[in-house]
């Protein structure tokens, strides 16, 4: 049965009622608007649907939406400041890290979470978390070039 | 599949002249059908007649070109120009180029063109976006279009001002007269009743587009124009379309490909708040205020559903079926003489599997009523082919339907059909309310049509001098694409012979030519063993077409091939491939290592060269041809359907694996750019050399040759 269920969506306070088991990935589109965070698979296979959870990267996807309460999630729209990207979004900006830019979304917030856990992690690391990202468009080469630039950020 | 003879390039203008079949799914949701409807238990049981049998049919990329310069262009009293064209973008770059192609003509920067892409309603049928057609057919197209309104341009201010029009040039998007230092300009051309009348003329044929030494925007690279929207997530794609009142769409599949299904209880889902329950024919779908929703609703379905199963065959006995269906049996080698004079003679089967396009985005619709009229937003590279699709599924004539496509994500050949859009409409129409439909991923695994499998059989024949004599190609079931041979052989045939694939079968990026250059790439490495000869000198041997010949010299080259193909080391392996295909070249040395624990193949080093005549756009052109090899490495490699008893065993990114950052190699990637030479697409062709190389590279190393795809090592 449906229950209420209060969280903070980028910085704003946001209270839904429904299924407790619904993922947070439908939450955030169907009911909050936010369609930025994408859907690949469903299964945690893709990460096309990565948000930040308490400043964590997590697959939306496979996250329930009980499990949210009372916590805070960053979605692609909450990074940039009005006209200011966020430097990782100035990246992949730069380094042409978009083909058909699906798979956009999910990357950025991922290479943020890595950046706010550690300022200079090592490329090799950084590599090993976007390991886990699909890119159908194959735009691996432009994504290290984005990434690098992030780094240097 | 009726036409998968996806001929290389057409020498006219005509996009009807070009086509790629697609097996199509027939929807008939017209008025005049019947369904027995029998009330059973608690609820409606709905008992359908006979089965829809699914038939077959050619798809068709056509449609005529822009008539006038006001279909292709218009010019804002505010000064926004705007160009139309039935082209779409789902991520290889269409839309940066055509901007360029027009900001070009017009002499005005790119951030002064707004494109419009593919919006039935409003642009030209530009045809199918596919088949590399973008460059060399919709670019030159745009080109016309806008040039022509250039030369309006000048021509209005010449007559305005009496000056003659040798003197007047286009810069920054007016004319300046020299003598006055009055100017003309685009918006004024809006504001200008001769003007207006003359923009409806049909573009002239003739007219004259700015030669290659001339550009300015073209040729160099330009950003994607929506690349802001791309990083902020602010760009709708197609599964992110919402519309007041929508409701999410779900169909019911059936447990198996072919299964019929004979009857069903719709009671327990129509009890479902809030959730509309479709049953037409064949087609149960629901509708419901969320994804959430629907999926529940349609578990309910599928628990009281009855099917009647068909008899389906695995991947296992995949090659046996192709074979033994093969349209008109398996035609013999013409060259019999020839075989018997041979000094020796080889004859391989080549083997490549089922494999899917699975673009990030998965099918997704949105599907509108107004009364009889219809619009639905879908991702799609063929939005005139599915405004017939649905025009013929709803019995509408097909200007009560407007496709729009907005920029989508990913099709890779994947995406020529709108059968989510056909489905999301009838949803729609039993709702009274719009209808988005969003395929998961496993029904895009399942559901969406495959890469043909090929079952190539080649024989050819050596003379005393160790060259080739005759040559006999056959694909059986994946199509004619880079079928001929671009080697000099006195006696050859090359031809494709069709077959009843098991599963739905359809494009995809570069169709049937990666099967056919595997086969024959790694055939000629076969022959060139056999006379004990370097590959690249076999192939040199053998080679006329000086375009093919860069390509391959240079890769070689770049490469250093005589040298690490001569120093054998153990586990590791140099192989090389070329061809041809749609109008460009591509050659491609690798080098593979073995690891010796599971016999697992690693690629660690990809040599690419390719030419596409004049380069648009360099860093567009580069990142396509490099996502083309990698996106290859995994049907190379890795990627296959697996099925049994009519049902996909591995629909999931967990049980099929796609290249991720672990997968890609060095890469060395060199265009060679022709400016003398007229532009092709360059998002294709460039997969083709990737699966010979390798396989070729793995006989270096292993000694073994592998005559399948994807390539794999017994462990
Ligand atoms: S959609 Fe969540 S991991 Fe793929
Ligand atoms: S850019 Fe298309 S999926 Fe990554």
């Amino acid at each position: 049965m449906d229950t209420t269920i209060s969280f903070e969506v980028n910085g704003e306070l946001k209270t839904v009622t429904t299924h407790p088991s619904r993922p947070l990935l439908d939450v955030l589109r169907e009911d909050l608007g936010l369609t930025g965070t994408k859907y690949g698979c469903g299964e945690g296979q893709c990460r096309a649907c990565t948000v930040l959870l308490e400043g964590k990267a997590v697959a939306a996807c496979v996250t329930q939406i009980a499990t949210v309460e009372n916590k805070k999630v960053r979605t692609i729209e909450g990074l940039a400041g009005g006209d200011t990207l966020h430097p990782v979004q100035q990246a992949f900006l730069d380094g042409a890290g978009s083909q058909c830019g699906y798979c956009t979304p999910g990357m950025v917030m991922e290479l943020v979470a890595v950046l706010n856990a550690s300022p200079n992690p090592a490329e090799a690391e950084v590599l090993a978390r976007l390991g886990r990202h699909l890119c159908r468009c194959c735009n691996y080469p432009n994504l290290k070039r984005s990434i690098r630039l992030s780094l240097r950020r | 599949m009726k036409n998968k003879s996806d001929c290389a390039m057409t020498p006219d203008h005509d996009p009807a002249a070009w086509s790629e079949g697609v097996d199509a799914v027939p929807f008939d949701f017209g008025l005049k059908r019947r369904a027995f409807v029998h009330l059973l238990g608690t609820g409606l049981m709905v008992v359908f007649s006979a089965p829809a049998l699914a038939q077959r049919s050619g798809g068709r990329g056509g449609g005529a070109s822009a008539p006038s310069i006001s279909s292709r262009l218009h010019f804002g009293k505010d000064g926004v120009i705007t160009v139309f064209t039935g082209k779409v973008e789902g991520g290889q770059g269409a839309r940066a180029e055509l901007t360029q192609a027009a900001a070009e003509e017009l002499r005005v920067e790119v951030a002064a063109v707004r494109l419009v892409m593919a919006d039935t309603a409003q642009v030209p049928n530009d045809g199918i976006t596919a088949g590399s057609r973008t460059t060399p057919f919709t670019v030159p197209a745009v080109r016309q279009g806008a040039a022509a309104a250039r030369e309006l341009l000048i021509e209005i201010a010449s007559r305005q001002w009496t000056t003659d029009r040798d003197q007047l040039k286009v810069q920054a998007g007016a004319v300046k007269d020299p003598v006055s230092g009055r100017s003309f300009s685009y918006r004024d051309l809006a504001a200008n009743d001769i003007a207006v009348r003359l923009l409806s003329q049909p573009v002239n044929a003739g007219v004259q587009v700015t030669p290659v030494a001339d550009w300015k925007i073209l040729g160099k690279s330009t950003p994607r124009p929506n690349r802001r929207d791309l990083v902020t997530g602010a760009h709708r794609f197609p599964s992110d379309l919402v519309r007041p009142g929508m409701l999410y769409g779900k169909v019911l599949r059936p447990p198996a490909f072919g299964a019929t299904l004979t009857g069903i209880d719709l009671a327990p889902a129509r009890a479902m708040k809030g959730v509309v329950v479709v049953a037409d024919g064949q087609f149960v779908g629901v509708a419901a205020p969320t994804v959430f929703q629907a999926r529940a609703a349609i578990e309910a379905l599928a628990e009281t559903a009855r099917w009647e199963y068909v008899s389906h065959p695995s991947h296992q006995e995949l090659y046996g079926h192709l074979e033994k269906h093969a349209q008109g049996g398996v035609p013999a080698n013409p060259f019999p003489d020839e075989i018997s004079r041979a000094r020796k003679v080889l004859r391989e089967d080549y083997h490549v599997v089922y494999v899917q396009h699975a673009p990030l985005e998965p099918r997704a619709a949105l599907a509108e009523w107004e009364k009889e009229t219809l619009t639905v937003s879908l991702g799609t590279q063929n939005p005139f082919g599915c405004r017939s699709e649905l025009a013929r599924a709803f019995h509408l004539a097909e200007d009560k339907v407007r496709v729009v496509v907005p920029d989508f994500g990913g099709g890779f050949g994947g995406k020529h059909t709108g059968e989510v859009g056909v489905e999301a409409a009838r949803l729609a129409r039993a709702a009274g309310r719009p209808v988005s439909l969003r395929w998961t991923r496993r029904e895009e695994f399942t559901w969406a049509y495959f890469r043909p499998a090929a079952l190539i059989r080649i024989e050819a024949g050596l003379d005393e001098t160790g060259k080739l004599s005759c040559w006999h190609f056959l694909n059986i079931n994946s199509g004619g694409a880079g079928i001929e041979t671009p080697y000099q052989v006195p006696h050859q045939r090359s031809r494709f012979v069709r077959s009843q694939g098991p599963l739905r079968e359809g494009s995809y990026r570069a169709l049937a030519a990666t099967a056919n250059h595997f086969a024959r790439e790694c055939f000629m490495d076969e022959l060139a063993a056999a006379v004990a000869a370097d590959p690249l000198t076999f192939r040199l041997a053998h080679l006329q077409e000086p375009r093919l010949r860069a390509v391959l010299e240079t890769a070689a080259q770049r490469f250093g091939w005589t040298d690490r193909f001569a120093r054998k080391q153990p586990g590791l392996g140099v192989g090389l491939a070329c061809g041809t295909e749609k109008g460009s070249f591509v050659a491609a040395c690798v080098e593979v290592a073995i690891e010796p624990k599971e016999n697992r193949i690693q690629v660690r080093h990809i040599c690419e060269v390719f030419e596409c005549g004049a380069i648009l756009d360099p860093d567009n052109t580069r990142s396509q041809v490099e996502g083309c090899i990698i996106m290859g490495l995994g049907p190379a490699l890795q990627e296959e359907m697996m099925f049994e008893n009519g049902e996909i065993k591995n629909a999931s990114f967990q049980r099929y694996r796609v290249p991720r950052f672990v997968d890609v190699p060095e890469l060395d990637i060199h265009l060679l750019n022709r400016p003398d030479l007229s532009p092709v697409g360059a998002g294709e062709t460039p997969i083709v050399a990737v699966a010979p190389a390798i396989a070729n590279a793995v006989f270096h190393a292993s000694g073994v040759r592998v005559r399948s795809m994807p390539i794999r090592l017994p462990a």
